[in-house]
């Protein structure tokens, strides 16, 4: 950034070409430009310089270029350290059905009876609260959850079992849970009048069917705010026997794609898998080199359209929606719609560290970004 | 009752009474806030109502080492800043002090980003509750420091457009001595029209900058406060002047309010340009000076017009030049190094504060006894009026 304005002498003339395109975009650049705060200095001997000589800094040769930024060190990415009292997404990532807690407190919101045929009845506890939760170190999001975490518990049964879930509402606006899977209409929890009132509660009972990868969300209106402010989870169904291979132990994982609009612009300021921004960066996933990776992948992103899970160094078989038992697409890139989810499984082949995110540079740059680390 | 005026000295109270009569409201004013604070009996009014958070950039710098930037939490809330992003990324940031930022309390925030030259960034900084504050950077460029070679551009670049067509506009003094008083007429009245094309040029830039700094500073009632200010400062000075006038004559003391008015404009000139540059929305080029030059140099007509009488004193004449010229030199320097939306919005203010009171000064020496409608109505006037302001209409057309 220090050489001779003279050693320029295209500089002025590339300063005013820049001036001329700025001032033809009527960008807010062009607007801001008034009658004195534009001056034009060039052609007289020393006075060419400033903004031009700034222009052709780089091309010049002065490699390397900027700053004296440190470049060795991640600058990318949140500052600080998340609450992990409050919601700890090591332990949410492979919990299902509260597996997290210790059996007293387990039970209080998850039982299961087995029944004649052989498959359970599972029984849920499942209340909507309105709770501030942590989205980024020292950012809170007022936040609507079920059961006080967003994502919401994961909801895993096997094909067959019967799945009771006693909805109480205790926020303070009506909600209901929409499951994705086959249900009685009275069970879907989208019409008006399938609305539970603050204070109110709900029984939905329905059979685990079919074996998948699903999800469960309030369906009050408006839909989009019920949903973004997170009331949404993980509902997966397995097939009889579960999937293969069978008899081989597998490093199951749950991540929800989620995104929290923080000023209510209709637009999101900070996006994750399990809601905690770059939380993966500073605490990799820790996973055995060799065992296969099974991960739940489910995206629940509002207002953007699309969102992708992207993984380094490697591949991994697809299973769309989970129905199936054969994957139909290896890659290292995979694109969801809102509300569409996938089976992703792997093997580590080698140690080492391995980034994750969305291949949406700005999805990953604003929160969703983590790491695997292989041992 | 008797219809006798009270005497004086029975109807005064003695100071200390006065004093007291002053003081009272104000001590149950404290007393009664004291209580409201303390009891908390104002919170109730508050009810459970989000705060209100605002956070206003008043300092940008882009370095070798990234950007800084300095904050001023301009809303009546406290704010912590959780987060920070440049170009929708999150970022690594320091702050400092460090913690929250109380009302009208200031931080400084460093982050190490690669901004790119000549490209727009925009800093958006997340507060511990969501809110986001975003500061446009609409083209960056390394914000100039002040070493020999910039601080020399700067004057140079104050040479060229103050000092230097102002002395050119001052040559035409031969020309207003040997003239008609019809076109003497003219020429006053081209010079009013001037002034008053520069007092709404400079009223608007300063009422532009006044609506931009933090709404805690009240811009506009600054603004309004200054210029009034400014006007009555200058009204007094000239009075001073002519007070002395075995020195000075009256003319001379018209035409140096004349000078001071437009030496404070150019000084807003080169705050302005001096800014300019310093946020990279200038760009160098010879047919921006020129339209400068020409802009300015009927500045010099302005200031030896009311001299139409007055024997030539050179060095007094050069004088006048550098008080209406020099004055872009500082401004340019202070816009460059040290710009304060403040501090602008105050000088520009001013500036439009003592134009205004030229105005006048001038009006005041065309009617001289004369009936102001009659002269307004007559041809040289009404001509000059519009000469006046049509040659600086035009002239900033060239520079945009």
């Amino acid at each position: 950034m220090n050489h001779d304005p003279n050693d320029q002498p295209t500089a002025s003339a590339h300063a005013e070409a820049r001036a001329a395109a700025h001032a033809e975009e009527s960008t807010p650049v062009a607007t801001k430009l008034s009658r004195r705060n534009v001056l034009a200095v060039a052609g007289l001997g020393a006075l060419a310089g400033v903004g031009a000589r700034r222009v052709q800094g780089a091309a010049a040769g002065d490699l390397p270029h900027r700053l004296g930024v440190d470049h060795a060190h991640h600058q990318l990415g949140v500052v600080g350290k998340f609450d992990k009292s409050i919601f700890d997404p090591n332990a949410f990532l492979r919990s299902f059905n509260f597996s997290h807690l210790p059996p007293e407190r387990r039970s209080r919101f998850y039982r299961e009876t087995p029944r004649p045929d052989g498959t359970l009845e599972r029984e849920y506890e499942i209340f909507a609260v309105d709770r501030e939760i942590e989205i980024a170190p020292g950012v809170s999001f007022p936040a609507w959850t079920y059961n006080g975490e967003v994502p919401g518990p994961t909801i895993r049964a096997t094909e067959g079992d019967r799945v009771r879930v006693r909805f109480v509402n205790q926020g303070a606006h009506p909600h209901t849970i929409h499951f994705h899977g086959w249900h009685e209409p009275e069970m879907d929890g989208s019409m008006p009048e399938h609305q539970v009132a603050p204070g109110g509660e709900f029984l939905y009972e329905f059979d685990a069917d079919p074996y998948g990868l699903h999800l469960y969300h309030c369906h009050a209106a408006p839909l989009k705010r019920h949903i973004h402010k997170g009331l949404y989870g993980t509902f997966l169904v397995d097939p009889r026997g579960g999937r293969p291979p069978r008899g081989e132990a597998v490093d199951e994982m749950v991540m929800v794609m989620n995104a929290f609009d923080t000023n209510f612009d209709g637009g999101n300021e900070v996006y994750a898998v399990n809601t905690a921004a770059h939380f993966h960066m500073a605490e990799p996933v820790r996973v055995k080199v060799g065992q296969l990776v099974r991960i739940y992948l489910v995206n629940v992103t509002e207002f953007d359209l699309v969102n992708s899970f992207h993984l380094h160094g490697m591949f991994f078989d697809v299973f769309r929606t989970g129905t199936r038992l054969e994957s139909l697409e290896t890659t290292d890139n995979l694109m969801l719609c809102q509300g569409e989810r996938a089976i992703l499984e792997t093997r580590f082949r080698y140690p080492g560290q391995y980034m994750f995110h969305a291949h949406q540079s700005e999805f990953a740059e604003l929160g969703w970004m983590g790491l695997f680390e292989a041992a | 009752m008797t219809n006798h005026p009270p005497t004086s000295t029975a109807a005064r109270p003695s100071a200390a009474k006065l004093a007291l009569y002053g003081l009272v409201p104000v001590v149950l004013l404290v007393a009664l806030l004291f209580v409201l604070v303390r009891t908390g009996a104002l919170r109730a009014l508050h009810g459970d109502a989000p705060p209100v958070e605002i956070v206003s950039v008043e300092r940008l710098t882009l370095d070798d080492h990234g950007m800084t930037l300095q904050v001023l939490n301009d809303g009546p809330d406290p704010v912590r800043i959780a987060q920070v992003m440049v170009d929708d990324a999150y970022w690594q940031f320091t702050q400092e002090p460090a913690g929250e930022l109380g009302r009208l309390g200031r931080a400084t925030l460093r982050i190490p980003y690669p901004w790119v030259d000549g490209e727009a960034h925009e800093v958006v900084m997340v507060s511990a509750t969501g809110v986001t504050f975003a500061h446009e950077i609409p083209v960056a460029v390394a914000t100039p420091r002040p070493n020999a070679r910039l601080v020399s551009l700067f004057a140079l670049v104050g040479l060229y457009v103050g000092v230097l067509p102002i002395a050119l506009g001052l040559l035409w003094y031969p020309l207003v001595r040997t003239i008609s008083q019809g076109a003497l007429d003219f020429v006053l009245a081209l010079t009013v029209g001037l002034l008053l094309f520069l007092l709404v040029d400079t009223a608007h830039e300063g009422l532009e900058v006044a609506s931009g700094i933090a709404s805690s500073y009240q811009g506009v009632a600054l603004f309004t406060f200054c210029a009034i200010f400014a006007f009555a400062a200058v009204e007094v000075l000239g009075a001073w002047l002519r007070g002395r006038r075995q020195q000075v004559s009256a003319a001379w003391v018209t035409a140096l309010l004349v000078a001071i008015g437009i030496g404070l404009h150019n000084f807003g000139e080169g705050l302005a340009i001096g800014t300019a540059v310093r946020l990279g929305e200038i760009s160098l080029g010879t047919l921006l000076i020129v339209g400068f030059m020409l802009h300015n140099t009927t500045e010099g007509l302005a200031i030896v017009a009311p001299l139409s009488k007055e024997p030539l004193r050179i060095g007094r004449l050069l004088g006048l030049g550098l008080v209406a010229g020099a004055p872009t030199i500082p401004g340019a320097w202070l816009g460059g190094f040290l710009y304060s939306g403040f501090w602008s919005a105050v000088f520009l203010a001013i500036a439009a504060g003592a134009i205004a009171q030229v105005v006048v000064e001038i009006t005041r020496g065309v009617v001289a006894g004369r009936p102001l409608a009659d002269l307004v109505r007559s041809a040289p006037v009404v001509a000059g009026l519009a000469a006046g302001f049509g040659v600086m209409y035009l002239t900033g057309m060239w520079i945009g």
